[in-house]
């Protein structure tokens, strides 16, 4: 840390922040919409008056007026401009103030105002860049401290903090808002924020704004709970409120300094106010605290990781780690890889959730494809849409620092072992990104024999580690379990070895369980039993199948047996379910009477997606593939497709039947793969489908999609927000004849426009649908699009035109 | 500065299902309705930020408090009004997951879930504007890309309403709004 001076400082004092600057700036004259950020330059006087009265109030620090300042909002000209006057500002204040105690000069950083992808348009990299910008001239013009301020997602925060990090070393202090609801408007609990933010070196950390002193205790309590670095409260005056025309705040000055006095005491190391408050109450609360003691924060020593919303403890009860996105002895798994097929992948996790884990394992690493690459993507699409944590399952340290990179909150990383090269490789990224790291109990000479050479390991693996800063309460043990089939002794040693690690080292410890009965019949049985000892022996978490009701159910049993289940309820709840799964479903492949339409025909149609599945599993066993295809979920899919054409289906029916039809080709895939036949069901010619650049809107583009691949069209969908080079290059790629473009909004039309114009010249053989809520013919026919499909449906039968030309033509 | 109202979903009234259906392209399917329904029912926040200012118009010219316009349209909606509320409303980000959750898993239930949305939205702003309609006699609200009033007031709108700190509401580059089941709207306030 090259400046330390404030961090010694706060050892043994309470460090006294400013307070509002929006306000005070309206009442001198910023007009509503005006960027108060340009008044370090045009009222420099106004700007130092209002920064010495701070000083002079007892802040040791005092923040510049550049909440806004940012790449996004000026040129690089302006904004050096700006912060070289707005620390200037700074400065001339604390040159000038009366005040005699220790002084420091904040750099402010507040959001850019955008929202990150995949639910904005800020791509996270862009984010760290402009974050970057700004602190580059921080330190250029010489703030003591860096103030991440206002922050309400934890994805941008921790943008802020990393070029904050990378780009300086300067202290940094990191504070969010929260909504009344005690979480950042994207989700992020307090705890998880400090958990993401210690893990990335934050030197102090809390909140500011949104409510008053008394509101935010509660969110304080928490970080004063889970933090090891000292806490920050910088609150408003209360709510605003309109009298008479004009904005005051409902909290006056003795009563903030009374609440956040009281903050203190439970345990806050830095306060100061957010809007509404002046330095009448910055006054008021040096005044009153100044002589208080300041709580001693101690290191917290929990065990944990963190997703954008929550953090999963290691503690007393079991951690179950789901296994099932790996492509290890999964044929369909490893297709799905390789064609791209995400979403088979997001719902290997959904499904793993429902059943119960609490992370999700991600390993995607297969030979042929860009690991790196593969492995963004799915923790960037996962984490839109579960909240659990994740553990990053690579060999790859490249692909490793991406994700850690990318990943939004603490990540477990899987794994580091006791080799040199892993652990130089591994340790200095988690010391850079934060992660709770699973260290493999083996080395340069292998897994040794017995539980005691297992141990040494770990104990130099904790040895290398500190030297990187990196505690033990951040490794979780892997001992490592050897398959009893051909080692009588294999799994007594790695119980051995539990037993002592977790008892006599304190370390927290985990295991892939299944290995252990590899090479056996019955596995379930050997597994769920070795689970339930190494549970009894001091195993913290497991990677396991949730899939495995033998597994399930001795992990419920555990809880239940040991206390950690009140009433058993959970116990009781997990057994109801699974009564109703092991029920077999009644299905019946007769054909309907009235209709002549079989059973699968009638589920499809109908759009009864687990029927449609259980229906053509069973047809499997004695009808080929293909057969089914063409006699069944082709003549629905037609059926209900020219019902929507006639108008005497909707749309969500249609959709129903799309949905139902795809879980019985889904059925027919994985019987393909199972079967060493590759998937021969006469595809059709490739599509590339996409929502153009910047829009976000992709219902429209999905349920083409899902048409499309239920027709048999080869679909790749780039998503949404997708630049016209992206999407040339796609189709040039697989030189795919048919492109389908979408577009919701007016505003992104022309981005539609510039795509197909790249395309014409890139790819000129190649035929562009558009569709979209305000697209018409007229408007398609004028941006040069070759069709305007109204509806899904639409596209199809375009589509199936093209390909019967292109099949002709090969 | 701006206020901020916070509302339950409660307190917008109960689901219109068959507005929903209607918004989802007929929807006959109750049972699923319902399902989403239930889905959905935590995950809805409803908060308002607003902000009064007065007007003055020369014809079509407009003079909005916050930012200077040319809109026939609006100024004919604004007939009679010396002032407006400006307001931005959303129902934050979890709807978002779940409409991309299910466009994954499920394109029928992402459908429904923006319908839901939509309703909701709706009946969000239309709370919001009787409540203010309390002290003062309102006109019809009317937002950016209606009739000839220009989408890029958006950006003075967020600028003067700070949606971004007061209620975590972003415009991108394209005028597009995240949360996207998001409105903002101006309120023309009949002089007295």
């Amino acid at each position: 840390m090259g400046n330390a001076k404030i961090l010694d400082y706060m050892k043994e004092n309470i460090l006294f922040l400013d307070g509002g600057m929006g306000t005070l700036l309206q009442e001198q004259g910023l007009k509503p919409g005006e960027l108060p950020e340009r008044w370090n330059i045009s009222q420099p006087d106004k700007i130092q008056s209002i920064h010495k009265s701070y000083y002079d109030a007892g802040s040791n620090v005092v923040s510049t007026n550049t909440f806004g300042a940012n790449s996004l909002k000026f040129n690089d000209n302006e904004l050096e401009e700006i912060i070289r006057t707005a620390i200037n500002n700074v400065q001339k204040a604390k040159e000038t103030s009366t005040g005699t105690q220790e002084k420091f000069i904040a750099l402010d950083i507040g959001p850019t105002g955008k929202l990150l992808k995949p639910f904005g348009d800020l791509d996270f990299e862009d984010a760290v860049a402009i974050f970057a910008k700004t602190v580059k001239l921080g330190v250029k013009y010489g703030a003591d401290v860096i103030l991440i301020e206002t922050m309400n997602d934890s994805y941008e925060t921790k943008a802020a903090l990393l070029a904050a990090k990378e780009n300086s070393k300067l202290p940094v202090f990191v504070s969010n808002a929260y909504s009344e609801d005690g979480k950042l408007m994207t989700g992020a609990s307090p705890a998880a924020m400090v958990v993401l933010l210690e893990g990335m070196h934050a030197d102090a950390i809390g909140t500011n704004c949104s409510l008053g002193p008394k509101a935010l205790l509660p969110i304080i309590e928490e970080y004063v709970k889970y933090a090891s670095v000292p806490v920050l409260l910088k609150p408003n005056a209360g709510l605003p409120k309109s009298v008479n025309g004009k904005t005051v705040f409902d909290i006056l000055p003795d009563e903030f300094a009374e609440d956040v006095t009281e903050a203190i005491k439970k345990g806050v190391r830095i306060a100061g106010g957010c809007c509404g408050t002046t330095p009448d109450y910055i006054k008021a609360l040096t005044s009153r605290a100044k002589n208080i003691p300041p709580v001693a924060n101690l290191p917290k020593n929990i065990s944990c990781v963190s997703s954008h919303t929550h953090i999963v403890e290691f503690n007393t009860q079991p951690i179950l780690i789901g296994e099932r996105i790996n492509p290890t002895g999964k044929k369909r798994f490893k297709q799905a890889l390789i064609e791209n097929d995400i979403d088979y992948i997001l719902k290997e996790g959904i499904n793993q959730q429902e059943r119960g884990v609490h992370i999700l394992d991600v390993n995607v690493g297969l030979p042929d494809i860009d690991e790196a690459a593969m492995l963004k993507r799915t923790i960037s699409e996962l984490q839109a849409i579960s909240d659990l944590p994740l553990q990053i399952d690579t060999s790859n340290a490249v692909a490793m620092e991406a994700a850690l990179r990318l990943y939004n909150g603490k990540a477990m990383i899987n794994s580091v072992s006791g080799k040199e090269e892993s652990m130089r490789q591994i340790f200095p990224l988690a010391a850079k990104y934060g992660g709770f790291i699973v260290a493999l109990t083996l080395d340069e000479d292998g897994i040794p024999s017995t539980a005691e050479g297992r141990v040494e390991i770990a104990k130099k693996i904790l040895r290398v580690a500190a030297e990187y800063g990196i505690n033990k309460k951040d490794i979780i043990f892997d001992p490592l379990c050897m398959t009893i089939s051909t080692d009588d002794n294999a799994a007594l040693e790695t119980l051995k070895a539990l037993r002592i690690l977790r008892y006599e080292l304190g370390c927290h410890t985990s295991l892939g369980v299944s290995n252990v009965s590899f090479g056996l019949p019955e596995r379930n049985a050997i597994n769920s039993v070795f689970f339930g000892s190494a549970l009894e022996n001091g195993l913290s978490a497991a990677i396991m199948n949730p899939y495995s009701y033998d597994m399930m159910k001795t992990y419920f049993s555990y809880r239940a047996l040991h206390g950690m289940d009140p009433n058993c309820s959970d116990y009781i709840d997990f057994c109801s379910k699974y009564t109703i799964e092991t029920t077999p479903k009644e299905t019946s492949a007769k054909v309907s009477a009235q209709s002549g339409e079989s059973a699968l025909q009638q589920a499809i149609i109908k759009g009864i997606k687990d029927e449609a599945g259980t229906i053509t599993e069973s047809l499997l066993e004695n009808v080929p593939a293909l057969e089914i295809v063409q006699k069944d979920i082709i003549p629905a899919l037609d059926k209900v497709g020219k019902g929507f054409e006639e108008k005497k289906v909707y749309l969500p029916q249609l959709l129903m039947s799309a949905e139902a039809a795809k879980s019985a080709f889904e059925k027919i895939k994985i019987h393909l793969t199972k079967s060493e036949n590759s998937d021969n069901t006469a595809k059709k010619c490739a599509v590339v489908i996409a929502t153009v650049h910047g829009d976000i809107h992709d219902i429209g583009k999905n349920i083409v999609k899902l048409l499309l691949e239920n027709y048999g069209f080869n679909v790749t969908d780039l998503g949404k927000d997708v630049p016209p080079e992206t999407i040339s290059a796609a189709v040039v790629k697989l030189h795919a004849p048919i492109l389908g473009l979408s577009a919701l909004m007016t505003t992104t039309v022309p981005s539609m426009e510039a795509t197909i114009k790249l395309l014409r010249k890139d790819a000129p053989w190649c035929k562009i649908i558009v569709g979209g809520a305000v697209l018409n013919k007229e408007y398609a026919d004028k941006i040069g699009a070759d069709k305007y499909a109204k509806d899904a449906m639409g596209a199809v039968r375009y589509a199936e035109e093209i390909n019967i030309q292109y099949q002709a033509d090969l | 500065m701006a206020f901020v109202k916070k509302y339950s979903s409660n307190q917008c009234g109960e689901f219109n299902k068959k507005e929903i259906s209607r918004y989802a392209g007929n929807l006959q399917d109750e049972a699923l309705l319902n399902e989403c329904l239930t889905e959905v029912s935590d995950k809805l926040t409803c908060n308002v930020c607003y902000r009064k200012f007065p007007i003055s118009k020369q014809g079509t010219a407009l003079n909005l408090g916050f930012a200077q316009t040319t809109s026939a349209d609006l100024a004919k909606n604004l007939d009679g009004c010396d002032g407006i509320f400006l307001f931005a409303a959303t129902l934050g980000i979890e709807i978002d997951r779940l409409i991309m959750k299910y466009g994954k898993l499920s394109p029928v239930k992402a459908l429904i879930f923006q319908a839901i949305g939509a309703e909701r939205i709706e009946k969000l702003c239309d709370q919001f504007c009787k409540d203010m309609a309390k002290e003062e006699t309102l006109k019809p609200r009317f937002s950016p890309g209606y009739g000839d009033l220009p989408l890029s007031l958006q950006n003075d709108i967020f600028a003067a309403l700070d949606c971004g700190k007061n209620i975590g509401l972003t415009l991108n580059d394209s005028m597009l709004m995240s949360p996207t089941k998001s409105v903002t709207a101006i309120v023309g306030i009949i002089s007295k």
